[in-house]
């Protein structure tokens, strides 16, 4: 177990630690070398820096210690040496009773004050230099030559302090150990000098208490463990070597309503259907890149595919995935029954038609006009549009009816995701405002819109309810939920344009958004510390759950993610990543590592509950394990090969060298798609298993279902 | 808090601010700049076949791969002459009753920017062949084959465009490569997507973030920065005379070997490369490469020298400052 977590944390580490180590290697080789000794001179100053103020920290504590040392001298003894005395251990006791038995006994001064003129001396030094470190820092100039020469001045004079802060130490030290002989001492005076039963009692019970033991038996014996409370499950008498360790079992909770669960369990199975066929299409795009003669069929070719694969995984798996939580989540913490379930179904009908009919037309080469996310021509995305409206109907009657005082954070997000959709959909597709740079404003606002306010709003709803549930505690902070709440309308909404830097859409447009997608940073961290605060205290949780890995995978993905997309918006790193592949790794980082994830773990956690089956651990932890590798084998090679590939062009490289530069990249891809598209197969089957799957027949039941049995044939006989 | 907890006035309150967030940064400015931005006065309105191919290019979704942005950056330089302005999608009206304006200014560059094509490879003896299959002309092509646009007949009609495709790339089948309607009209779309000239007089908008001068060149003042010839071959040249120099049977002839080339006097070759030839039946059209790409004097003697000595050719290199006296002599 202790292994298993020591993958992940490694894992989550080298998640969090490579994109921010490719930004950096981004940063250096996308400038020119003054640039990069600039950032060379930039961390030996922020070293030098830290040092100093480690040293400055270091010395104060010192000093601190010291005036205790003199308060010592200074003060009365009592209160001081009793309480050395209770804290003697039981060696020490057993010396004190010889001693007194044997009664035999024995008796310095330091300079102080030229320690202390020394420490003043070195903190002045310290403070000088440090005002001097900054002073560079502030003046950076740009001549190679110079840079050298302060970090060479700057050298010496770190080493010099912190050969002095030894110095200090030794002196403080010795000085130090003095004043406790000298102590020890007064104490041994004490302690001759007292005398009192009292004490030795005192003493005589301590003693007693130290020296306690346990016999090594108190746990085990022959009996039957006394278990009023039916406290002890799953006990195993013969202890194996698991190949996978087990984790617990999902809680058997009261039943909901079966027509909702009926429902719940329709949407989650389209949805599921939907991740198959729109993975696998994925898939066969990724293999396009690779081989991309593999067909030559109209219907089949990439330029048509693609928007089948983004639609399909957007419109039928996430969007239907989501509703199936919601319309769990929203009446639950509402504390009523959903108020119609017979609107539930004509969403999912008319969500599943809308995704049918606009995947053949894209396929036929029929589509909207080539908008990403907004391919469907506007009779199938309408009904699309209209199973989200009776959706807000639903959710909003349902709330308006709640029996509790507040409207729980879940609702708020997810209330608010299905307004903002149908907005951006109106928006997107009314045609007053959409004419040459109008649509491709339009185009930015929207795409990004539908990833944010839809998927992110609605995914975050859901997560706020589950992990919470999943971890048996309540969410860390309210207040920072609704921070990001608002926080998130604020600054999303503006960043869309951030998809056009460096176009010919208003330059003023641009900065908005580049500004907008640095303020994301304030929802993003909101979140993803409630969320970390929350499993704060109950992280002994993750490793017997098969669902909190889920969690933690997308919290983790949640906050890299999100700020590798602040990164990305920057006009410095537009000029490496825009147009490359950097783009197709940033979406599935956050797509699938967020809000697949997430999705994920909520449905592992609610469908046992509805269903009363669970699915094999094995099964869970295979889609886990390779969702998650084939996710990193499939992002990392893209954002280092686009990001060559971007240099390339900076480079003024032909365009067809960076084709072939990034092949092997697009191999990797294909490879970690692959592995990705293998955990949805085992995904399907746990779904398969939670529905319809018959446990194994466990042999209490079946001697109780027996003797049932044969109570029934023997009765007529009595 | 009161507020938090009345569904009316949180809901209507998350849904304004989310309203007027939209209209500002999204529907405002999008009907601004359409208001205020017109076609320029040179730009050509696309041709019938062009507006058809326009919604081949579309239902195709060529937009995942292909941008038509040069954006105002000086690596976007290769892609067009100047940056594209709003002006340059002010002719991009919806499609029709069921289909919305087309996205063209993408998001992908996975294949090359498409905004001033027909500029750089105006030749359909060039787009006929790489549409049936792109790797014909491109070796390390990953583009789609799109063979549904064409036909292959026993004999050719009368008004057939004849597509010479090489043996290999005809998959065992027997016959005459026929370009259809629909091939011809993707190729008429890709000829008239051409950056227009701005009106006299308006300043051309920069390119930002130029290019250092290499410093590795500074160490020898007043000595010419040696050009990369290869490489302005394989920018400039390659996609139809192809990296052996062996150019395309029936389409673009061989520099390998080729009397024009090798010939001391560069004077022909210098002409062909400024101005474009098109004398010979076998062979398709050559565009005036140097001239639309804007080739210095110093690029050009390097693409010449590049191709007076590869391959196996072996005439004398030529310097950079006679080409720039025969170019002026051209004129």
């Amino acid at each position: 177990m202790k292994k298993s977590n020591v993958v992940k944390v490694g894992i989550v580490g080298a998640a969090l630690w490579i994109p921010s180590h490719l930004t950096l290697y981004a940063a250096i080789s996308g400038n020119s070398s003054d640039d990069y000794s600039s950032i060379l001179l930039l961390t030996t100053v922020a070293v030098l820096v830290g040092i100093l103020i480690f040293s400055a920290l270091y010395l104060y504590s010192k000093t601190k210690q010291i005036s205790e040392v003199m308060k010592r001298r200074i003060g009365t003894n009592d209160g001081r040496f009793s309480k050395y005395i209770e804290t003697f251990d039981s060696k020490q006791i057993d010396q004190y009773f010889k001693f007194k038995s044997k009664e035999g006994i024995k008796g310095g001064q330091g300079n102080l004050l030229t320690t202390l003129l020394l420490t003043t001396a070195m903190c002045l030094s310290a403070n000088t230099a440090s005002s001097q470190s900054s002073r560079s820092t502030g003046s950076l100039l740009t001549e190679g030559g110079i840079l050298i020469t302060l970090v060479l001045i700057l050298v010496p004079i770190a080493a010099g302090i912190i050969l002095m802060i030894v110095k200090i130490r030794q002196v403080l030290k010795v000085y130090q150990n003095k004043e406790n002989q000298e102590e020890g001492e007064r104490l041994a005076e004490y302690l001759k000098e007292i005398d009192g039963k009292e004490l030795e009692n005192a003493l005589l019970k301590r003693k007693h208490a130290l020296d306690y033991g346990l016999n090594h038996n108190e746990l085990t014996g022959h009996l039957a463990a006394e278990d009023d409370k039916g406290l002890l499950l799953d006990v195993s008498n013969s202890a194996i070597l698991p190949v996978v360790s087990a984790k617990k079992r999902a809680t058997k909770r009261p039943a909901i309503d079966p027509e909702l669960s009926r429902l719940i369990l329709w949407f989650l199975g389209s949805a599921t259907f939907w991740l198959l066929f729109g993975t696998t299409v994925g898939e066969y795009l990724g293999i396009k890149f690779v081989a991309p003669d593999v067909d030559q069929v109209s219907w089949l070719s990439f330029g048509r595919l693609r928007p089948v694969h983004t639609n399909a995984v957007f419109w039928g798996w996430a969007s239907m995935a989501m509703l199936g939580l919601g319309y769990y989540v929203v009446p639950r913490v509402s504390n009523i029954p959903l108020v119609s379930i017979k609107l539930g179904w004509w969403t999912l009908y008319l969500i599943n038609a809308s995704v049918i009919l606009g995947s053949v037309f894209l396929m036929a080469g029929i589509n909207n006009g080539g908008g990403e996310y907004r391919e469907y021509i506007w009779p199938i995305q309408l009904l699309f549009g209209i199973g989200l409206l009776l959706t807000l109907i639903n959710f909003l009657r349902t709330i308006a009816r709640r029996t509790t005082h507040e409207i729980y954070i879940s609702n708020w997000y997810i209330v608010a995701s299905v307004m903002f959709a149908l907005v951006i959909s109106i928006v997107a597709y009314i045609p007053t405002w959409q004419n040459g740079l109008g649509e491709t404003i339009v185009q930015g606002y929207y795409m990004h819109q539908g990833v944010g306010m839809w998927f992110m709003l609605f995914t975050l709803g859901i997560v706020y309810y589950f992990l919470p549930q999943q971890l048996n505690k309540p969410i860390y902070s309210y207040s920072l939920g609704i921070l990001a709440f608002w926080a998130q309308i604020l600054f999303y909404t503006v960043i869309g344009t951030h998809h056009f830097v460096f176009s010919s859409i208003p330059w003023s447009l641009q900065t908005i958004a580049i500004v907008g997608s640095v303020g994301m940073v304030i929802p993003v961290a909101a979140g993803t510390a409630n969320f970390l605060l929350t499993f704060n205290g109950a992280w002994y949780k993750l490793p017997s759950s098969y669902t909190l890995p889920f969690f933690l995978v997308g919290v983790i993905f949640y906050f890299t993610g999100s700020l590798q997309g602040t990164a990305e918006a920057f006009r410095s790193t537009n000029l490496i990543w825009h147009f490359t592949d950097f783009t197709v790794a940033h979406s599935h980082l956050t797509m699938y590592g967020i809000i697949c994830f997430f999705l994920w773990a909520g449905i592992y956690a609610l469908v046992p509950r509805l269903s009363g089956k669970e699915a094999p651990q094995i099964t869970v932890g295979a889609h886990f394990w390779l969702a998650l590798i084939g996710l990193l084998f499939y992002t990392i090679p893209l954002m280092y090969g686009s990001t060559l590939k971007g240099l390339m062009w900076i480079d003024g490289k032909p365009f067809i060298d960076s084709v072939v530069l990034m092949a092997p990249y697009w191999l990797w891809r294909a490879i970690g798609g692959s592995l990705m598209w293998l955990s949805h197969i085992f995904f399907a089957y746990n779904i398969y298993k939670m529905l319809t799957g018959s446990p194994p027949v466990d042999v209490r039941e079946a001697a109780i279902a027996k003797l049932n049995q044969s109570y029934a044939t023997t009765e007529p006989e009595l | 808090m009161e507020f938090f907890n009345n569904h009316n006035k949180l809901f209507t309150t998350a849904l304004l601010l989310f309203l007027f967030l939209t209209i500002m940064v999204c529907i405002m400015p999008a009907m601004t700049n359409q208001r205020i931005n017109a076609a320029l006065p040179n730009a050509i309105p696309l041709s019938e076949d062009a507006i058809k191919g326009k919604a081949l290019y579309i239902s195709n979704g060529c937009v995942a791969c292909h941008t038509q942005q040069v954006r105002s950056i000086e690596m976007d330089n290769v892609w067009g002459e100047r940056p594209s302005v709003a002006a340059d999608y002010a002719n991009n009206y919806r499609t029709d009753f069921w289909r919305n304006t087309a996205t063209l200014m993408g998001t992908e560059r996975t294949g090359p920017d498409l905004a001033n094509i027909g500029q750089r490879q105006p030749s359909a003896d060039w787009h006929l062949p790489h549409l049936f299959n792109p790797r014909i002309v491109v070796k390390e092509s990953i583009m789609p084959a799109y063979p549904w646009l064409f036909t292959i007949k026993d004999k050719l009609e009368k008004g057939d465009t004849e597509v010479n495709i090489p043996e290999e790339f005809m998959k065992g089948r027997k016959g005459k490569v026929v370009a259809t309607e629909e091939a011809l009209q993707l190729v008429a779309y890709l000829q008239e997507l051409k950056q227009a000239k701005l009106p006299n007089g308006t300043p051309e908008p920069e390119f930002l973030y130029p290019k250092k001068p290499g410093l590795a060149n500074t160490s020898k003042p007043g000595a010419e920065p040696e050009m990369d010839g290869a490489m302005l071959y394989s920018n400039n040249c390659q996609s139809c005379h192809q990296a052996n120099g062996e150019g395309l049977k029936g389409a673009f002839p061989p520099l390998k070997g080729s009397k024009v080339v090798l010939d001391d006097n560069p004077e022909l070759m210098l002409d062909i490369i400024m101005n474009g030839y098109n004398a010979q039946d076998q062979f398709g059209e050559m565009p005036a490469v140097g001239t639309n790409n804007r080739l210095k004097p110093a690029e050009i003697a390097a693409i010449m020298n590049h191709e007076r000595t590869s391959w196996g050719n072996n005439s004398r290199k030529v310097t950079a400052a006679e080409i720039e006296k025969l170019i002026k002599s051209l004129e």
